[in-house]
């Protein structure tokens, strides 16, 4: 009996002592290491000033990483992240899905009607919103504008392909090691798939037609691959089969390239005077076109998503709305400057006369403007995305049709072999996946 | 009889060697150097060695963002905890299989090692749905019991191999003077495998602490070790490459540190028995 007592006893003050601690919930949330979420990591005090009673833990991961460690567990329902940073490519195969928590209860001063329409549109699934958009970033042209005088060169505010071409290789000087375009050559679906798909929508081509049957025999895929091919040979940086964003944004900094075609969130690092050479004579332009009414630029939200089965959906559901709010840009902005906000998500932050002073602006935002993920290319498609399709296939098909594209641009096979292979390996695929459903 | 060496011989095999092993360690003395040098410096070309201006705020922005301890305590739970039930395992298991063989033992041995052959991410989604029921997911105990099951096969092959040795005279000369299994065990056979099973060891302390696909799948904060940490600083879009390399030289030094003063061990386990 006395046993009993005690034990009932060690039962309450258990209960005493753990009952301030319930008091806070908390929520953990996944994130990748880039510098825009690294600041929101920063800001977490200023979030807990508004909620004290919300605790926020923090897992950061690298991109692939972090997309296999969430998928693990929101497919399996595991319940270890309470937010999640996704992509435009996961929302809508995820939404489908049913694993993600509609955000179509955010409070009134949200106002998400001022969110980007192109970006919004990525994150809607029959017209609800499944993730909020944290940044938003499209693709544009980086130029050094003091190679560009040197040369007598103009570079227009929309350049076409043929432009760039003609451009890139008047500014190549090998001997000097200042190469015309550095572009992507790094095998990925959102390494070099990324740009060559976008590219691939300004010449014309598609991934699949209406039926999903696979178009890499068509002449628009020759004639984007070719040129990508035969342009990086003559004008690009050696080994550009291995350059990705980081690769060719080391070499953008250190004066190597007269040009760089890649993700507008670039812009900030390259016109930074403490990480870059270059940054006073960096020009901004909008990514070429072919004349066909599309640009090669692309569109990605990294966007915050409440998995379904969370036990703190409200917690994680105002953290959300706290993150992407106009007052969080307004924090960021009092804390590190405009140019340090994220971009490409509210139409008012680029109505902001302030904003309106930092160099890349305009260009983000048109990029994203121009950018249109449910009509991305010249001819209809049955799918989502500009530089993706967003069906859960699309990784696998496009990591192992990115190798086959490297390996044209290495040298080891030719275009037309490396598009034969990528129409074989997306018709297998395709066939195995039991398209056209 | 010994085989004569030239001085000359003897200089071209140390160069050799020396550079050999400066190869090897390259990769790590080049990621300490970058710890201490600016983003900018990091990716300078041509890149700089040493005349660089020397800076320590890495480790003190890895130091703010990051709670080091919180995951260097991890590691150190996971890693020990689970050799030293691996061991408590496996020695028993390899004194059967080295003393007692049985018709299957071979097969036994094959069958253990073939459960390494297959890459972990084709049974993740399963384990991860038992870890799920069972409420193991981002606990240090969930991560022992999968580290020590990776591992088992290792040191069960290894601890055979360095048993085999043992002529089995010594232990049948304990047996007539009426040792029990226990004690032939714990007073007889560990003592002279000592060399074998510190190398053993070693050797899977080293493999936990690095091992990164368990420990970062089944981890959200809890017991993420540094294998996570250091993940958590690399980053596809920015160039953080000196932040992350001051990450990675904290992850790395204490197994290094130990692997520097144990090298003697580690190399005369690893070859024990080859020069009988």
């Amino acid at each position: 009996m006395r046993f009993i007592k005690s034990l009932a006893g060690a039962a309450a003050s258990a209960t005493l002592l753990a009952a301030p601690m319930t008091l806070a919930e908390t929520i953990t949330i996944a994130t990748v290491n880039n510098g825009d979420m690294i600041r929101m990591q920063g800001l977490t005090a200023e979030f807990n000033a508004l909620h004290p009673d919300i605790e926020v833990n923090w897992v950061t991961l690298e991109e692939n990483v972090l997309r296999q460690r969430v998928t693990t567990d929101v497919a399996t329902q595991g319940g270890q992240y309470d937010v999640m940073t996704i992509g435009t490519y996961e929302v809508p195969i995820w939404a489908a899905q049913g694993w993600l928590v509609a955000l179509d209860d955010l409070p009134a001063d949200y106002d998400i009607d001022d969110l980007l329409p192109s970006i919004r549109d990525g994150l809607t699934v029959d017209g609800k919103l499944y993730a909020a958009p944290f940044y938003g970033e499209s693709s544009m042209v980086m130029y050094r504008t003091d190679l560009f005088e040197a040369a007598g060169l103009e570079m227009p505010a929309a350049p076409s392909w043929d432009f760039i071409n003609e451009a890139a290789r008047k500014l190549t000087d090998k001997d000097g090691e200042i190469y015309g375009i550095c572009l992507r050559g790094k095998a990925g679906w959102g390494e070099n798939i990324a740009f060559l798909t976008a590219t691939a929508n300004s010449y014309g081509a598609r991934w699949f037609d209406e039926e999903w049957k696979p178009q890499f025999d068509s002449d628009a895929w020759k004639q984007t691959l070719t040129m990508y091919i035969d342009l990086m040979q003559e004008a690009g940086p050696p080994g550009s089969a291995s350059n990705g964003f980081n690769e060719n944004l080391a070499l953008f900094q250190t004066g190597k390239c007269a040009m760089w075609i890649d993700a507008t969130v670039a812009a900030s690092f390259v016109t930074n005077p403490k990480d870059s050479q270059v940054a006073d004579k960096v020009g901004f332009a909008l990514a070429p076109d072919n004349g066909l009414g599309k640009r090669g630029n692309w569109l990605w939200a990294w966007s915050l998503g409440i998995p379904a089965g969370t036990d703190s959906e409200e917690a994680a559901k105002k953290f959300v709305a706290w993150a992407t709010s106009k007052a969080y840009l307004e924090l960021v902005a009092d804390k590190e400057g405009w140019a340090n906000v994220p971009p490409g998500t509210r139409a008012s932050l680029y109505a902001n006369p302030e904003y309106q002073k930092v160099p890349f602006a305009q260009m983000t935002l048109d990029s994203i403007s121009s950018a249109d993920p449910k009509n991305p290319t010249v001819d209809p498609v049955p799918y989502v995305g500009v530089q993706f399709v967003a069906i859960p296939e699309f990784q696998g098909i496009a990591t192992a049709i990115g190798q086959q594209f490297s390996a044209a641009l290495a040298g080891q096979i030719t275009a037309e072999q490396a598009l034969q292979n990528a129409q074989v390996l997306a018709e297998r695929e395709m066939r195995r996946a039991g398209y056209p459903k | 009889m010994a085989r004569a060496i030239t001085p000359r011989q003897k200089w071209t095999f140390t160069l050799v060697a020396w550079g050999i092993g400066l190869l090897i360690f390259f990769p790590i003395l080049w990621t300490i150097l970058t710890s201490f040098k600016t983003e900018a410096q990091a990716i300078a070309d041509p890149p700089v060695f040493f005349a660089f201006d020397w800076t320590t705020e890495n480790y003190t922005t890895v130091q703010e963002r990051s709670n080091y301890f919180h995951h260097f305590m991890n590691s150190v739970i996971i890693a020990l905890g689970s050799t030293l039930i691996g061991l408590a395992i496996a020695i028993p298991a390899a004194w059967s299989m080295a003393f007692q063989p049985a018709r299957r033992t071979k097969d036994i041995l094959m069958w253990m090692l073939s459960t390494k052959m297959l890459p972990p991410v084709g049974v993740l989604v399963p384990i991860y749905l038992i870890f799920r029921d069972v409420g193991l997911l981002d606990t240090r105990i969930g991560l022992v019991i999968v580290m020590t099951l990776i591992n088992l096969p290792i040191i069960i092959w290894m601890l055979f191999t360095y048993f085999r040795e043992i002529p089995v005279d010594i232990l049948e000369a304990a047996r007539m003077d009426g040792a029990t299994l226990r004690e032939e065990i714990i007073y007889i056979l560990t003592p002279m495998a000592v060399p074998g099973i510190a190398s053993t060891l070693l050797l899977n302390v080293i493999l936990a602490w690095n091992e990164a696909f368990w420990t970062i799948n089944l981890t959200a904060d809890d017991a993420a070790p540094l294998t996570a940490f250091i993940a958590s600083y690399s980053s596809p879009e920015g160039l953080f490459y000196a932040k992350l390399s001051a990450a990675s030289t904290m992850a790395i030094a204490p197994i290094l540190i130990i692997g520097w003063f144990s090298q003697k061990q580690l190399v005369r386990g690893l070859t024990f028995g080859a020069v009988k």
